[in-house]
């Protein structure tokens, strides 16, 4: 496990943004992986940690890892792996 | 919260699709974004999207309204100024300013928005009636525009148990 976390398949760096964006371009990519890839995603906008997660739980892709880094601002990682 | 997401789960189970119906009755910045903020992340939750556009709302679908969208300096208690003073001319034309700049740091502008909803797969209707009194031809309408519909078309949408119906 952890080396799949340190190792995703492709980084997507949402920094700065506000919702929605940070769900609808998440949403986008991992579209574009295989399922069972993992997408890391960062993301500043505070209200991500229950956005992605309501968002994972409707689409069925599964947040493997939730971690926040102190800011300011607050950067939250997550690693999400694609449904099959 | 928890509790949507998983009726939203279980309709995906059963085959249903969710779908959100939007009444888009005002034509300022901030009564645009609420719905168009849905409209763009319901497609990526997996919820189909139809937004009905009457009264001051139809404006934005205009080729003239689409770019012109304003915030009113009066009656807004959440513009920083005194109220009164939003009579002054230019006003309006100011907070509108400052709000654009503002929030199209973070979004896109009511323009892209329309086109975000429109390739995640939304659908945009026009107010029948609203076209008749407000003068508004059909070919003054932007492209993005699927139809003209009544009430009867919207209450159809709204009254499919999987709609989720909002009036902003």
């Amino acid at each position: 496990m952890a080396t799949a976390l340190n190792k995703p398949d492709r980084t997507l760096d949402q920094r700065g943004l506000l919702c929605p964006l940070p769900v609808i371009n998440t949403n986008k990519a991992i579209q574009e992986l295989k399922p069972g890839q993992i997408l890391e995603v960062l993301a500043t906008d505070p209200g991500s940690k229950p956005d992605f997660d309501a968002w994972s739980k409707s689409r069925g892709h599964k947040i493997l890892s939730v971690s926040q880094e102190q800011g300011p601002p607050k950067v939250f990682r997550f690693f999400i792996q694609r449904s099959g | 919260m928890v509790l949507a997401t998983e009726q939203l789960q279980e309709a995906a189970k059963q085959g249903f699709k969710k779908k959100l119906v939007i009444v888009v009755s005002k034509g300022t910045i901030d009564m645009l974004y609420p719905a168009f903020v849905l409209a763009t992340t319901a497609p990526a939750m997996g919820i189909e999207v139809d937004l009905y556009f009457t009264f001051w709302g139809l404006r934005v679908l205009t080729k003239k309204g689409v770019k012109s969208a304003k915030i009113g300096a009066v009656g807004n208690p959440g513009i920083p100024m005194p109220n009164l003073m939003g009579v002054l001319p230019g006003m309006t034309a100011m907070t509108t300013k400052m709000m654009k700049k503002r929030i199209e740091k973070y979004w896109p502008s009511v323009p892209d928005m329309i086109k975000m909803i429109k390739e995640s797969g939304g659908r945009i209707h026009a107010c029948s009636p609203t076209m008749g009194f407000m003068g508004v031809d059909e070919k003054d309408l932007i492209p993005e525009v699927d139809d003209i519909v009544g009430a009867s078309t919207f209450l159809g949408w709204a009254s499919d148990p999987e709609a989720i119906t909002l009036f902003i």
